[in-house]
């Protein structure tokens, strides 16, 4: 058999031995299979071009009155203000959703490992420029600094949607920059590493071959439990009427759309309870994913 | 370099750590020679120097610390290096291919995500990929007479890759192709025939079921095997020079004689020569056939095995050699402690734990000098007549 192959094998038994990885699995791919076959699961039924599948089509014949509407047959979660179909919304969320984490976790881990496996592997004056300019960032508290940011750039001709992304991306990599730093500073000092600098290999090799797999491990898992908070954040700023446009199909604006209708207690219900649960799912899922993996790919606690 | 014996020629390395409390002055004029063939031991205590001497002769300086100045000049295939003033690009090429390591704590010294066979392939790979491309093309030979049909087109597309590796490494093409995922497989040729190697290489160094030990993962194998596997690595390109760090420090008492033999035995077979560092004087009588001793980051004394232990001249030898604990006797230990090394004492560094420390002493450090034949000392009750 493959190493790769057996590799995988095991961490799969592995995972599969914990209820809790696997209520976790279970979680991600039933987001998954919403994201993917969105456009089957809830399609446009209105009839009205469709230049973006993120804006919600809205029924011409129900109107735009602002009341929402509970659920119909027709409305399987009902509309919130506005006559937007509550199902299309959290069902094209879902995707929304994986396309923010991904792009935001890409970016933000791609960052955060260049830059702290320079500043831990190099050290010295390297270290105190990445380190300092880090902690500057992570003076602010991160909301507020997203909130700062989207408001700059959205002036300077951003859609609200692209800078509350890019500014969620320059909130989050400091954050990977350190423990990547903290990590390479912990596995620089092993013997192995010198092992391999005594046999010859260069900065390159030994960084990418040598301390990059020992110290990826608590980082795969940070960024899996992050991908459920990005959606949390994204969703916070949408909230507060900073992130997507109205009417977009994204769980934290679909909640911020039924906020003027919260104040009749659970008269709307339907408004948010159902944005609600598709974000506690989705974070849940990643939560619980984040414990799997940490199980299978932590080198101290696996083959235990 | 005075004759073609010499091997390894250390002089004047003096080497400082910057740290937090001031600088500390590991290593003052250090020069030692090493010979062809032979074992030289490294003694002292902890913190004397050894190890860091031993790392020098890699250029492997960790920051904070620093090479002041000195030579270390190196005898490859008759021509002399200064180490010290070779480019890093050039030192990955001397490492691991004509100077090795084995460490303190083997299972330490192993990645933990790759099974012993990668880490012996890595080594391969960077140091003797040329021989690997030879067997490579040796097997996709054979293997072409054999085939026939659709596998035959793709051995032959194979077979010119590799004949490529061979002639022009650096072409376009090639370079791309390597790049490629799923093309990029064919290389996996290469993993087989060095797989091939390593398992010659363990088996050579007495591990039963070399096959199996090849698979395995650093946490699986024995503080011995694991030992084993350090030192197929470090003698996969039957290097010059092996430094050995304490190898056997960490293992059992029988695990150890059996490693020390087999260090022993490889020497012969390899005529590898050795620097054993070690503060184990009885591992020292047993292996080495020259010592250095060192003191605070000072040679004390540099003498062949055999007159050291019977005319110690030094008189931290022989303090050294009296504290060897044995069976009915009193303990007994060398007074004081060894000195700071950020404000060592002037003169010689031994001065104010020396029962016969003379004024000199104190404000002079002495010289490594020749007193008897092949018996170097450092101490000033040796040459008062000069």
């Amino acid at each position: 058999m493959q190493p790769s192959v057996k590799e995988f094998k095991f961490m799969l038994t592995r995972v599969l031995k914990s209820p809790l990885s696997v209520a976790g699995l279970i979680l991600i791919s039933y987001n998954v299979i919403l994201a993917v076959f969105a456009p089957f699961i809830a399609p446009n039924t209105t009839g009205a071009a469709l230049p973006d599948p993120y804006m919600i089509p809205r029924d011409p014949a129900a109107g735009i009155w602002m009341q929402p509407n509970s659920p119909t047959p027709g409305h399987l979660f009902g509309t919130t203000s506005l006559q937007v179909d509550l199902f299309y919304g959290c069902v094209w969320g879902t995707r929304f959703a994986f396309q923010l984490g991904l792009e935001v976790i890409v970016t933000t881990l791609t960052v955060g490992l260049v830059l702290g496996m320079l500043a831990g592997y190099y050290g010295g004056f390297i270290d105190e420029v990445i380190m300092r300019f880090t902690d500057i960032i992570l003076a602010f508290p991160g909301l507020i600094l997203a909130m700062v940011f989207v408001a700059v750039l959205s002036r300077s001709g951003w859609s609200t949607l692209n800078a509350a992304i890019l500014s969620i991306i320059l909130i989050g990599w400091p954050g990977y920059t350190r423990l990547i730093r903290g990590e390479v500073l912990r596995v620089r000092g092993e013997d192995y590493v010198e092992a391999a600098r005594a046999s010859g290999a260069s900065d390159i090799r030994i960084m990418t071959r040598h301390i990059l797999p020992n110290s990826i491990y608590s980082v795969i898992i940070v960024a899996s439990l992050d991908f459920g908070s990005i959606v949390l954040t994204a969703a916070a700023l949408s909230f507060l009427g900073l992130g997507s446009p109205p009417g977009y199909a994204d769980w934290g604006r679909l909640i911020f759309d039924g906020v003027p209708y919260a104040g009749s207690g659970f008269a709307y219900w339907w408004t948010f309870i159902y944005p609600g649960i598709f974000i506690v799912l989705f974070t849940l899922g990643w939560n619980l994913l984040g414990d799997a993996l940490r199980d299978v790919l932590d080198p101290l606690s696996r083959r235990k | 370099m005075e004759d073609d014996q010499s091997l390894i020629e250390i002089r004047d390395l003096y080497l400082n750590f910057y740290t937090y409390d001031g600088v500390v002055k590991a290593l003052d004029g250090v020069s030692l020679g090493m010979r062809k063939g032979e074992i030289l031991g490294l003694v002292g205590e902890t913190g004397c120097g050894k190890s860091v001497t031993s790392l020098s002769t890699m250029s492997i300086v960790i920051p904070p610390g620093r090479i002041e100045r000195g030579r270390i000049d190196i005898n490859i295939k008759g021509k002399v290096y200064d180490l010290l003033s070779l480019s890093e690009a050039t030192m990955t090429r001397v490492r691991g291919r004509y100077i090795s390591m084995i460490f303190q704590e083997p299972r330490a010294a192993l990645n933990p995500v790759y099974t012993v066979g990668d880490q012996v392939a890595e080594v391969f790979f960077h140091h003797r990929k040329a021989e690997l491309i030879e067997a490579a093309i040796a097997q996709l030979k054979k293997d072409l007479n054999r085939a026939s049909g659709l596998k035959r087109a793709i051995y032959q597309r194979e077979l010119s890759l590799y004949e490529k590796m061979r002639s022009n490494p650096k072409s376009l093409t090639l370079r791309l192709v390597l790049k490629t995922p799923l093309i990029r497989r064919f290389q996996n040729r290469m993993k087989v025939e060095a797989r091939k190697f390593i398992v010659e290489m363990l088996k050579s160094l007495n591990i039963p079921d070399p096959a199996r030990v090849v698979d395995m993962y650093p946490h699986e194998l024995s503080g011995g095997m694991a030992q084993r596997a350090v030192i197929a690595m470090s003698l996969s390109c039957n290097p010059v020079m092996l430094i050995a760090d304490e190898p056997t420090t960490s293992l059992d008492v029988t695990v150890q004689a059996q490693i020390l033999l087999l260090i022993k035995d490889l020497q012969k077979r390899f005529h590898t020569s050795i620097l054993y560092v070690t503060h184990d004087l009885g591992v020292v009588a047993e292996t080495c056939d020259r010592v250095a001793v060192m003191y605070a980051g000072n040679v004390a004394e540099l003498a062949d095995v055999v007159s050291l232990f019977k005319k110690p001249l030094h008189p931290y030898t022989r303090a050294l050699l009296e504290s060897i604990p044995r069976p009915g006797e009193k303990f007994v230990s060398i007074p004081g402690i060894v000195p700071s090394l950020v404000s060592p004492p002037k003169g010689c560094r031994f001065n104010d734990r020396c029962n016969y420390a003379l004024d000199r002493c104190i404000n002079v450090k002495p010289e490594l000098v020749e007193v008897d034949k092949d018996h170097f000392v450092a101490c000033h009750l040796y040459y008062g007549g000069k």
